[in-house]
């Protein structure tokens, strides 16, 4: 077989679907819900038609993805930080295991989250 | 005449078992690069520098140096640029030092060795049926990457490489890239194992520092992004659909 024997390329394409989808979103998020709506810069709806939108099955999966893609992004990135900023490529094993199971975690609870909104 | 300071680093085992600097004062002159002041203090001042060059032009890849602490071909770096000194001119980083300023390319051969830059064919074809043709655009493609000299330069920019000795790094990626995009070249597959294994091309978190030195804009960095893409797609499709992968 042509391919890598360990796991990388797997969590490399995590890692950058959930960098790009992360910096194309995450600062409209921010800036809007945020800054703009608290700040009342413009006539927004009200909170039940937000969860009304939060509930429909497309905007589910958009919360999904961009929740738990950007949480494998930190997860790849945090991996690489502590080996190569602290050092620590020794303890490699559990750092895997940490990192990935801290993003794998947090993508089960937005799972619940989201279909319990 | 003005004049400017060298502080070499220089390594001599036979003497001294840790390396230490040696100030050597050379007369400034414009049009002179940082090799031509080491082959003055070589010629005049003390014969016993040791240090590799050879083609003055920055072809062959042989004059690579930290000065001020920044990998550089030393024939293609004028000292006016650091003046008015002193300049501090050490072997390149990360590489086991033989003498002065010579490192051992051992290790870094290997490496290159192992992304097999040649080209790979399945199958020769007769002299009878005549070349193996390619057009511009084909020829495009990997160009980029046939411009390397060898230099090390990179390896030397690299923290990961100096992290981990035995990442394969940038250059050995940049070659096996400049044959996995030739049209005649079958290997692929072959490259494969060596670059996206342990310590291959996914230890590199993309720090860029490589194509900065790079005096031949390779852009060894951009290289392995390439590769890390179609590795990607490759294990996905392995996954999807294993009976295509058998190479
Ligand atoms: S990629 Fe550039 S810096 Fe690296 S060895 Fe080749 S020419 Fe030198
Ligand atoms: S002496 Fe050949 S590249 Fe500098």
């Amino acid at each position: 077989m042509s391919v890598s024997k360990n796991n990388d390329p797997f969590w490399w394409t995590l890692f950058g679907a959930g960098g790009t989808i992360s910096a194309f979103f995450i600062p409209i998020h921010v800036v809007l819900m945020g800054i703009a709506i608290p700040l009342g810069w413009f006539d927004t709806m009200d909170y039940d038609r937000y969860l009304e939108l939060a509930r429909h099955p497309l905007a589910r999966l958009y919360l999904f993805a961009v929740i738990s893609l950007s949480l494998f992004h930190w997860a790849h990135r945090f991996r690489y930080t502590l080996y190569d900023g602290l050092q620590l490529k020794h303890l490699e094993q559990y750092i895997v295991v940490f990192c990935y199971g801290i993003a794998t975690a947090g993508t089960f609870i937005t799972v619940i989250l989201i279909f319990s909104i | 005449m003005e004049s400017v300071t060298l502080q070499v680093l220089r390594y001599l085992p036979e003497e001294k078992s840790e390396p230490f600097y040696q100030d050597y004062d050379v007369p400034f002159q414009k049009k002179w690069v940082i090799l031509d002041a080491l082959n003055y203090i070589k010629d005049h001042v003390d014969g016993t520098l040791t240090y590799r060059w050879s083609c003055r032009m920055g072809v062959c890849g042989s004059c690579g140096m930290m000065v001020n602490d920044q990998p550089v071909l030393t024939c293609e770096t004028f000292l006016e640029t650091y003046l008015p000194g002193p300049i501090r001119i050490a072997p390149l980083s990360y590489f086991a030092v033989i003498r002065d300023l010579v490192v051992n390319t051992d290790d870094f051969l290997g490496k290159v060795k192992r992304a097999k830059p040649w080209l790979i064919t399945d199958e020769l074809k007769p002299v009878t049926e005549g070349e193996y043709r390619q057009t511009p655009d084909e020829l495009k493609e990997y160009k980029q990457y046939s411009m390397c000299i060898n230099c090390m330069l990179c390896y030397s920019a690299c923290p990961i490489v100096g992290l981990d000795p035995e990442f394969v790094g940038p250059a050995a990626v940049a070659l096996a890239q400049r044959y996995n995009y030739d049209s005649r070249d079958d290997g692929h597959g072959q490259r494969n194992k060596i670059l996206m294994d342990d310590d291959g091309i996914y230890s590199c978190t993309l720090v860029g520092e490589c194509s900065v030195v790079c005096p031949k804009a390779v852009d060894p960095a951009g290289a392995i992004q390439r590769y890390k893409v179609t590795g990607a797609v490759e294990w996905w499709k392995s996954v999807v659909m294993p009976w295509k992968s058998d190479k």
